[in-house]
């Protein structure tokens, strides 16, 4: 095979390509973003959407399930907006700040930007800001993935989205949700830049909403986390939808930092959540979990990189998937610990739990270790329900149905409880409820 | 209350065959006692009795008031009053005691059409069971069975049985590793739940455990069958001069 022969673009591809022209007038940026956007196209031209034959995606096969592309979605009314943030049940009735980014751009009159303020954190439009001197910055996106074909989509089409900036020091006093809400059928793309200051802490949702019709999300969010800083990031990618979410982090650590975060799937049809954790100063951690629950046809898709870069940095991952009917789970880490990165200690556990005969997992945990001195250890495991739990919590008269759902929770809720954010525990747990009474 | 007639049943994987014939009826108030040799089918009969799928009835039926119990789902069982005190329970990771407790008494009651108990009402029920059986609420606390020691599961397992208040109580081999104080503890437990409106099956193969839970009535199993019933002698006849004579003698 000759690796540099020209594709044949697909239906989808084509669309991307047709619409870029005309998408790109309506789109912010200097003449550097400009830059960077046409540049972006140019992968996707050249190498295509993301497809088996790219390692990183050879379980989730983009190119495969996009038949076509979405046009963008275009400006929501702000009624329409409201209506539908109203409607969405993401965390229930925690206390919380609001963000919202509708059809994929940041609607500041619905946003807790003065509430915010007075936090010490402040809230400004992505759009405006790609327009202005340090736009390209924006979109040179630390480390990721070797040039990761979902982040060049993001680039060659990034909508907005917000840049958020956490003061040095400031400890916000509630979570902060980013909403991203849908009132009209198209894809959204999105790029969220998060700033944490120096011994500053934030809690943030990540929360989607909407019908986006055969649209899909792509999101960055491309978090930066000082000094001391600790950050908990929880992203809930819920709902029945027959478009893809492609879903990226991207967290960039300093010296003794924390960066934690939970992936929570259960619903859509095509899920890639991605994450890149870079170590860039000493003494950090990162923990990186992640629950989903799949069923139908449905894809799981949680990925991840964590670099250690430098000495003396702790990472944990922990992944739980549940699958069902002919689902399909993927999950691939990978911990990279330099040369000189000595005294990295990482732990990685992925556990899957098949409910049926014809669901499938991929577990492809994998280290890359150039240091000679460190702890790093990876497991995986894939099995069914264990029969004789089963039997046992049956014999006391609990039906089969409820018995599973015990067992699947207590699967589950290893993971949603170590990750530790108690506010969001029982609403997680309930979720995870009603998937099983209703996939 | 359960009446076994000429049960025959197989491992399901392989088709060992394990119970030869039994015939037992064991009426309300009673307590049987069911001894044997290793292999001899005490387990297998205990696990056919609470619907285990790893074993298969090729022949006869199991009456359970009158009902034909093999008809019936394990948790259909339990809620009509069948409950078995396993011989080893099962940890269950991630699942606190407490909230199993409560599972599992409210799913019985929703089974047979009654309210679900009030938080304080269980609390309540929880408390004084467990005050009775030495079971501390730190247990309690934890996820069913994990980590407890082999006298804590046993307790855990009549604490079970006196919440759940079932009909029928099948207990195996209960006083397999207790120590003389927990086996105390534990027969007692036992005994504050003979009543005359309930039966009880214990299997062991020590005569020690019936010098605290006195039986009625003393079975031998040897090779699927029932080859000796007799009184509360039986069992001291058999500490004193093994298995062998009545099994040679059946033979």
């Amino acid at each position: 095979m000759n690796a540099n022969a020209p594709i044949r673009n697909t239906q989808a591809e084509s669309d991307l390509i047709d619409r870029y022209d005309a998408a790109k007038s309506a789109l912010a940026g200097s003449v550097a973003v400009s830059a960077l956007r046409d540049s972006a196209l140019g992968q996707i031209k050249d190498k295509g959407l993301p497809h088996r034959r790219v390692e990183e995606y050879k379980y989730s096969d983009l190119r495969a399930f996009m038949k076509s592309a979405a046009p963008l979605a275009t400006a929501a009314d702000s009624a329409a907006v409201k209506g539908v943030l109203e409607a969405s049940e993401t965390f229930g009735d925690l206390d919380r700040f609001k963000i919202v980014v509708a059809n994929g751009s940041f609607v500041a009159e619905l946003s807790d930007i003065d509430a915010l303020a007075a936090e010490g954190v402040s809230v400004s439009n992505l759009a405006d800001a790609l327009s202005g001197d340090e736009g390209a910055q924006l979109l040179k996106s630390p480390k990721t993935g070797p040039n990761d074909g979902l982040v060049a989509l993001n680039t060659a089409f990034v909508q907005g989205g917000v840049v958020v900036t956490v003061a040095d020091g400031a400890e916000v006093s509630k979570p902060l949700e980013l909403v991203q809400l849908a009132t009209a059928t198209g894809a959204q793309v999105v790029r969220n830049k998060i700033t944490v200051g120096k011994s500053a802490k934030l809690r943030v949702l990540e929360s989607f909403s909407g019908d986006t019709g055969y649209g899909e999300i792509n999101t960055v969010f491309d978090y930066d986390v000082a000094d001391n800083a600790h950050v908990a990031a929880t992203r809930l990618i819920t709902g029945k939808t027959e478009s893809a979410r492609l879903l990226t982090t991207i967290a960039t650590l300093g010296a003794e930092a924390e960066f934690k975060s939970l992936g929570f799937i259960a619903g859509p049809q095509f899920v890639r959540n991605q994450q890149f954790i870079n170590f860039t100063g000493e003494n950090s951690e990162a923990k990186i979990y992640g629950v989903s629950m799949a069923g139908g046809r449905d894809l799981a898709d949680q990925t991840l990189i964590v670099d250690h870069a430098v000495p003396h940095c702790n990472s944990r991952e922990f992944f739980k998937t549940v699958l069902d009917g002919e689902a399909r789970g993927v999950y691939q880490g990978r911990i990279n610990v330099a040369p000189h990165a000595q005294k990295t200690d990482g732990e990685m556990m992925t556990q899957a739990l098949l409910l049926s005969e014809t669901a499938e997992m991929a577990n492809k945990p994998e280290l890359e270790i150039f240091a000679d001195d460190v702890l790093c250890a990876h497991g995986a495991t894939s099995g069914q329900i264990d029969e004789d739990l089963l039997f046992y919590l049956r014999a006391r008269g609990i039906p089969e149905d409820e018995a599973t759902t015990l067992l699947v929770l207590a699967f589950l809720s290893e993971a949603i409880e170590e990750y530790g954010e108690d506010d969001v525990t029982e609403g997680l747990e309930q979720r995870v409820r009603d998937w099983l009474a209703g996939h | 209350m359960l009446e076994i007639k000429n049960l025959h049943a197989r491992i399901a994987e392989d088709e060992t065959e394990i119970l030869r014939g039994i015939d037992l009826t064991v009426n309300a108030g009673e307590v049987h006692a069911i001894m044997g040799p290793n292999g001899s089918g005490k387990s297998t009969l205990s696990y056919i009795l609470a619907g285990k799928d790893d074993y298969e009835v090729t022949e006869g039926e199991i009456l359970f008031n009158g009902e034909n119990m093999l008809d019936m789902e394990p948790d259909e069982r339990a809620a009509a009053g069948m409950f078995l005190a396993f011989q080893y329970p099962i940890e269950i990771p991630g699942v606190a005691t407490m909230e199993f407790l409560k599972t599992a008494m409210n799913a019985q009651r929703k089974a047979r059409g009654e309210d679900t108990l009030s938080i304080p009402d269980f609390m309540k029920r929880v408390k004084e069971a467990a005050a009775h059986l030495n079971v501390s609420m730190d247990m309690l606390k934890r996820p069913l069975n994990v980590g407890f020691s082999g006298g804590e599961k046993k307790r855990a397992e009549i604490l079970q049985m006196s919440l759940l208040e079932p009909k029928l109580c099948v207990l195996d081999e209960t006083d397999s590793g207790l120590d003389i104080d927990a086996l105390r503890i534990v027969s007692d437990g036992v005994n504050k739940l003979r009543g005359p409106d309930r039966a009880m099956v214990v299997i062991t193969h020590y005569q020690r455990l019936l010098d605290h839970i006195v039986p009625d009535v003393v079975h031998v199993l040897s090779k699927g069958k029932i080859v000796k019933t007799g009184d509360k002698d039986l069992a001291l006849e058999l500490e004193k001069n093994g298995y062998a004579d009545i099994i040679n003698a059946a033979a």
